[in-house]
């Protein structure tokens, strides 16, 4: 269903604009890190690609969707991992179940499917257990199992590390990489330049619900474009 | 003073020995209580859910209403109902006024605001939270909503265990559609009404004890529950 191409997308609530007139294609393949300070508007530019919302002006489109491709199949090709997952009152293996079913697979189906990428994420022996008794990391890794299970063409992340301690994310981190050699688009967002470095293959840089540049990762960080990029890399390398 | 222990004593003794009087005002109470408490979850479940997840015009009026109607008072409600059932009124012709029946629709009247209102609440702020997580896993309105009753389904327990106490102890309502007649619309609360007036003391504590007790018991269910739950499930 890829490129993703994006047209002047604003966003606004009320009187706050949020995402300013933001044009890009987003092509298959290379990882794209959606990089940016709090409150550049990182999280709604990717609730707007999901369409959880919509935008106040310009266009999405999503290419290889054109052919008879309706909102709901849009909808079922991508997945997203929120920051803060939220958890069913159901065991783990349920979970990822859940979205499944709505995809009108059988039982059965939904369970073999279920157990396999529980399995993948480190987390087939907790299959039973109550999701909202699992620890953070394991609750994100869930989160992402239930996500991937969907087979989506396209994944999001919405900073999935961002409450979690370095062994967690290092988890998280290899759970993404498997997930892009599948052959699933990665599109995350984080603030957090150590992992944009480690996980990225392309950056695009938002500032104040700009989008300053779209660039390959090399040449983000060595010789970033616009003056935004240049301090936050510089902000952010003695925490890094 | 000891007319007072007296009056338990004998009350003790027709609990103890499932006076047969006694067991069938109580029995009566809890067929009339929980059929009205069913009635009123399957319609006001349904409807609170629906308030919650959508955007109509006039919802917010709907929802003052319905947490408005949470304070009815029950001889309020016992005259509506009355009017509507009596010979004259718009349904007289059912001719179930001074019937069990008429009593499961007053007390229905009563709580389904209860049930309507409460899980409206519960259920709203569990959608403020799974919104868009499950609409990201494809979930639309009515999946959705299901899901939000199952997930929220033990608070609802206690709201319904909740319902089901106010109508048990409800006087006016039932007093006025079901006429209180001897072996035939006498319930608890009518039954300690009528027989303190009447200075018979033992029955009146006696049902009054078994009340109490059933009181105590659904609230002490109502925190079983939300304390296994919280320990099960998170």
């Amino acid at each position: 269903m890829l490129p993703l191409e994006l047209h002047q997308l604003s966003f606004a609530a009320g009187n706050a604009e949020i995402i300013r007139g933001i044009s890009a294609r987003i092509e298959a393949g290379p990882r794209s890190i959606i990089l940016g300070p709090n409150g550049a508007g990182k999280s709604v530019l990717m609730r707007l690609c999901h369409s959880l919302l919509l935008p106040t002006a310009g266009r999405i489109v999503w290419h290889g969707a054109m052919n008879g491709g309706k909102g709901v199949d849009l909808r079922r090709r991508q997945a997203m991992v929120f920051q803060r997952p939220v958890m069913l009152r159901r065991s783990a293996l349920a979970n990822v179940m859940y979205g499944l079913r709505l995809a009108g697979k059988s039982r059965n189906e939904c369970e073999l499917r279920a157990m396999d990428v529980l399995e993948v994420v480190g987390l087939a022996q907790h299959a039973q257990r109550p999701a909202r008794v699992l620890s953070g990391g394991e609750q994100q890794r869930l989160a992402i199992a239930r996500a991937w299970a969907l087979g989506p063409d396209v994944l999001f992340l919405d900073e999935p590390t961002a409450n979690l301690d370095p062994a967690a994310t290092q988890d998280i981190e290899s759970i993404i990489n498997a997930i892009h050699a599948s052959g699933t688009k990665i599109i995350m967002t984080t603030h957090n330049l150590g992992q944009a470095r480690r996980l990225g293959d392309e950056i695009l840089f938002l500032s104040n619900g700009r989008l300053m540049e779209h660039t390959p990762i090399d040449r983000f960080f060595r010789e970033p474009a616009s003056a935004e990029a240049a301090t936050f890399i510089k902000g952010e390398i003695p925490w890094q | 003073m000891t007319s007072l222990w007296d009056a338990f004593g004998a009350a003790w003794q027709l609990i103890a020995g499932f006076d047969s009087t006694l067991a069938q005002i109580v029995g009566l109470s809890l067929q009339v209580s929980l059929t009205a408490v069913l009635i009123a979850t399957l319609i006001g479940l349904p409807l609170g859910a629906t308030v919650a997840v959508e955007r109509f015009r006039g919802r917010q009026t709907v929802i003052v209403l319905l947490n408005a109607m949470m304070g009815l008072p029950p001889v309020v409600v016992g005259l509506l109902v009355y009017l509507l059932l009596s010979r004259a009124g718009p349904l007289g012709s059912l001719g179930i006024l001074f019937t069990p029946t008429a009593m499961v629709i007053a007390q229905a009247v009563l709580i389904t605001p209860i049930i309507a209102a409460l899980s409206r609440q519960i259920i709203e702020d569990a959608w403020r939270e799974y919104d868009e997580q499950l609409r990201s896993l494809g979930a639309h309105r009515f999946n959705a909503a299901m899901t939000l009753i199952w997930d929220t389904r033990f608070s609802l327990m206690t709201i319904v265990l909740a319902g089901f106490g106010r109508a048990a102890a409800e006087v006016g309502a039932v007093m006025i559609v079901g006429g209180n007649i001897d072996g035939v619309t006498r319930v608890m609360t009518t039954t300690i009404a009528l027989e303190t007036s009447k200075g018979d003391l033992p029955l009146a504590l006696g049902l009054g004890i078994v009340l109490i007790l059933l009181v105590v018991l659904l609230n002490a269910c109502a925190g079983a529950i939300r304390e296994m739950a919280l320990r099960r499930y998170g």
